[in-house]
Formats: C-alpha cells, structure tokens, sequence
C-alpha cells in the first residue's frame, strides 16, 4: 500500500529522519509515535504526496510518487482518507458538505442515507447544517475522520485524530477505525497517546513506529 | 447535485475581481465596436475612392494661344482612336472657371490668362496602354499631358489604409487588455482561494474539476459584459447622424449589411478569450499546489 525506500527528509535545518525503509501491507494497522517535533506528521505528508522526500522514492498504491502526473496523483488520493491535524475544510461548506466532499468533488455520487448514517456514527447529527468555524475541537474531529472514511478509502492516514477528544469518544472512533481495517483498509495513525495503542492493541495486531534520535524504527513490545 | 453545481458550492463567490472582469469587458467591447467601424469603413471608404478616381482621366494641353485649337483637335482624335478610352470631353470655358475659382476666387480675369484646356477622359475597365497613349500625345500633340491621377489616388488609398491597419492594431491592443485582465483576475481570484484549491487537491480533485469552476465564472461574466458594451457602442453608431443627409467625410463611417454580424460577434470573441486565458492563468497556478 505504501512503500518507503531510502527515504530521507529535511526542512532545511538538517534531517527529521533519514535511510526510512518501510512497508505498511495491505489491511495492516500501525501507529507512528515521537515526541511533538520529531516528523510524524511530515511523515504523513510523505505518504500523501503533500511533500517530496528530500532523498529515496515513496510509492502509494503501487505508483511511484516522483513519476506520478499530477492527475495520477489526484486518483490515488482518491483511493485514501486523510485525517489532517489542522483539519483542513472548507469553511463556507457545511459539515455535511464537507464530509461528503472526497465524493462530490471527484465526481462520485454521494449517497444520502451513508452521509446521514455516518454522521450518527461519529455523534455529529445535531451538527450536519453547521459551519465548521462554529464546532469545538473535538466535533472538528469527528468531521475530519468522516469525511476520511466517506469514500471507503483503501488506505487511512489519521494524525492526532482524537487529540481533542474524551477518552469515551476517543475508544469510539478508534473502534471505527478498527472496524475499517477488519474489512481491509490499511491504517496508519500517528499519536503520543500510548493509552489509545494500547487499547487498539486488545482488539488487532497493531505495529508501532517511533521516530527517534533520526531514525524510523519498529518499536519493542514493551508499550 | 451535478457538476457544475458542486464546483460552484466549493469555490466561493470572490465578487470584486469577478465584477472588474465584467466591467472591463464592457468597457474594452464597446471601444472595439469603434475599432471595428473604422476597420470596415476605412476598407470601404479606399474602395471607393479607387473606383471613382481609377477610371477618370484628365489630358492638359498648355500651348500657345494660335496652336490651341488644333491641338486640342489633334489630341480629341488620337483619344477616339485609342483602345480603352471610352469618352472624351472638352471642358467648357464655365466648368474651368469653375474649378479655378475654388482655388483662386471669384473676381479673376480669367479671360486674361493664359491657360490651360482640360480634356475629361472616360477610361474603359480595363484602361489604355498609358506609357504608348502619352508616347502619341508627345509626337502629334507636344503641349498635351495625359494624367490618370494616380497622383492623387495613391495618397487616398494610402490614407485609407494605414487607417484601417490602425484600427485593427487598435483591435489587437482592446484584446490583449482583456486577456490581461482576465489573467490578472483570475489569479487574484485563485490567489484568495488558496485554502480552497489546497482542500479539493487533498481530496482527490483534478486540476480540470478545479480550474472548471473559475473558468466559467470568469468567461460568463466577461462574455455578459462583451455582450452589454458592444450593445451600447451598437446603438452609438446607430445614433450618429445619417451620412445619406450630408455629404461630410463621416459618409460611410459605420456597418452595412451583414457588417452588423462583427460587433455581434465580439462577446464571442471575448468569450473565448477570455476562457483561453482563464484556463491558461489556473492550470498554471495549480501546477504549485501539491
Ligand atoms: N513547512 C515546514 N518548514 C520548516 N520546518 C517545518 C515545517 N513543518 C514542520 N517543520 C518542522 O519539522 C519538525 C517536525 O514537524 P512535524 O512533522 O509537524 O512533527 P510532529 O508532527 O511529530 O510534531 C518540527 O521541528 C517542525 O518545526
Ligand atoms: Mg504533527
């Protein structure tokens, strides 16, 4: 699903990380750890294509980003869900609008009973008029991680996607997102909530990756 | 929700480049109506000057006063002769004063002077062998000089010409100000929709979804406002005075005919343009967002 290859990056002010070789199969679950500033959500964007490695080569869906046209591109990101940290919506668009965006913007259809089913799903109902600048943090959340899984995404990138919430929502979309990977997706999450790994862990064969001291590595059992 | 709808939902309404780009149009349409006015009229205006001077003549005869009359004689009979000259006509004594007096004034004593006689030449379509009909003037008739006003034509046409490659510079520049406009606009408005433009890209959108939405908002709005302006400078020139009432220069300024199907055409001619440089400005502007 997605393959890292010699893969190096850096800001400009030496590098994040450096030789990250690593595969996430399909229908595996991984979560991406370090402290705040260690590159987990450059990492993301690697995956993604927001970002070029400053070295090595990224490969999503089998396709090799630096030979991707930019249309290819665009057609593999229809094929995953991404929860950004920032979010990310368009803030004249209602939730509902927002969440179905992956569909309505590529030309899919959009099927009213799924957005409303979906929206009951993550507690955002009462929500579904609204405009994004007036939902808390936490309802912020639960919008971005619908409108990743609307499109019944192959692959799911999730950064912080429960840093705002209770821990009772938290188990809950985290659940969805187990859910998803039982029936195949591949999801990778990057947090520092070693409590939301180890409840995963109860559920599926998680793997954890850590960014540490440059380095992507796979971590011990001892979480 | 089709298409053009949800590109229409996604990219919000950016109202002040939008309405520039209209006004602009008007403006740019109705000045391009004029361009265009005097692009045709000045074609037609050479034209006809070509066909009212190209097949009219004039032979001066400056003898002295005992050889005149012969001369003249002489000069009648080798023009009758002569292939590709359809009339030849003496001027009275009248008609010269005439034409002098626009010159000199009425109170000459022309009877005093010595001058010329004028011979009015009709030409055939296809006209005389001029270099061998002067050759014969020079050997029977020396004081006789054949002149088939190229002269005067030349300058006319010339004129007219340099008029009408005016007006269609002035055709290009009204263009090239459009689409400048256009762009300019047109990367304003994407430049303000930046978080947009980044948001559909993450979600899997194509640049063409993308580009659609601003394309088509800013032809639509150019194309309405070609199509207001080139109204307005319809009507003008409907409006200016009849040219059948006088007989002023301004004859002949204006469209005829199927001539009313150019100022018709310019919002089509602004529509594309103005489609061609909006796509141009937006693929370019995306190519920077991942
Ligand atoms: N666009 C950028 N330009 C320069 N430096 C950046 C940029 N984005 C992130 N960084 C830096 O790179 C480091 C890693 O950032 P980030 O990937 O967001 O870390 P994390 O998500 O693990 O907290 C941080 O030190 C951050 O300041
Ligand atoms: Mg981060």
């Amino acid at each position: 699903m997605i393959a890292f290859q010699d893969v190096a990056h850096d800001y400009g002010g030496g590098p994040l990380f450096r030789d990250a070789t690593i595969t996430l199969e399909k229908g595996s679950f991984h979560f991406l750890t370090g402290p705040s500033g260690a590159g987990k959500s450059t990492f993301l964007k690697l995956c993604y294509g927001e970002l070029r490695p400053t070295s090595g080569s990224v490969a999503l869906l089998g396709q090799d980003m630096n030979t991707m046209s930019r249309d290819d591109l665009a057609r593999t990101r229809q094929r995953i869900g991404i929860v950004h940290q920032d979010c990310q919506f368009l803030d004249h668009l209602t939730v509902e609008q927002n969440v179905a965006l992956p569909l309505s913007a590529t030309g899919r259809t959009v099927s009213q009973d799924n957005l409303a089913d979906l929206l009951g799903w993550v507690g955002l109902a009462g929500q579904a008029r609204a405009l994004p600048p007036t939902l808390s943090g936490g309802e912020r959340q639960r919008t971005a991680l619908a409108r990743a899984i609307i499109a019944s995404p192959e692959v799911l990138l999730a950064d912080e996607p429960t840093g705002n919430l209770d821990w009772d929502m938290s188990q809950r979309l985290v659940s969805l997102m187990v859910e998803l990977n039982r029936m195949g997706t591949a999801v990778l999450i990057a947090t520092h909530d070693m409590n939301l790994i180890r409840f995963v862990k109860t559920q599926v064969s998680a793997r954890v990756l850590r960014i540490a001291r440059g380095e992507v590595q796979t971590a011990g059992a001892d979480l | 929700m089709n298409r053009y709808q949800i590109s229409r939902l996604v990219v919000p309404r950016s109202g002040r480049g939008v309405w520039l780009v209209g006004l602009s149009a008007a403006a740019m349409a109705f000045l391009a109506v004029f361009a265009l006015a005097l692009s045709v009229s000045a074609a037609r205006l050479a034209q006809n000057w070509q066909a009212a001077l190209s097949q009219t003549a004039t032979v001066r005869i400056s003898a002295p006063p005992e050889e005149m009359v012969e001369q003249t004689a002489i000069v009648l009979e080798v023009l009758r002769t002569t292939p590709g000259i359809a009339d030849a006509r003496e001027m009275t004594d009248d008609e010269q004063a005439g034409l002098l007096e626009a010159w000199l004034g009425p109170d000459l004593p022309l009877d005093a002077l010595p001058l010329p006689r004028l011979i009015d030449v009709t030409e055939t379509p296809g006209g005389p062998d001029r270099q061998g009909l002067r050759l014969r003037l020079s050997a029977e008739a020396p004081g006789a000089v054949y002149d088939d006003h190229t002269r005067w034509r030349r300058p006319l046409a010339e004129g007219a010409a340099r008029l009408r490659q005016l007006a269609n510079l002035s055709l290009v520049l009204i263009g090239s100000v459009m689409a400048a406009i256009v762009m300019l606009a047109s990367s304003a408005s994407l430049a303000s929709n930046a978080q947009v433009i980044r948001v559909l890209r993450l979600v899997g959108a194509q640049d063409r979804f993308i580009a659609q939405a601003f394309v088509r908002r800013m032809t639509l709005r150019a194309t309405l406002g070609a199509a207001a302006g080139a109204a307005l400078g319809a009507i003008a020139m409907l409006l200016l005075p009849d040219p059948a009432t006088g007989s002023s220069v301004l004859s002949g300024l204006g469209f005829q005919g199927i001539g009313w199907l150019l100022p018709v055409s310019l919002p089509v001619v602004t529509a594309i343009l103005a489609w061609a440089s909006a796509k141009a400005t937006a693929f370019g502007v995306l190519k920077g967002v991942t």
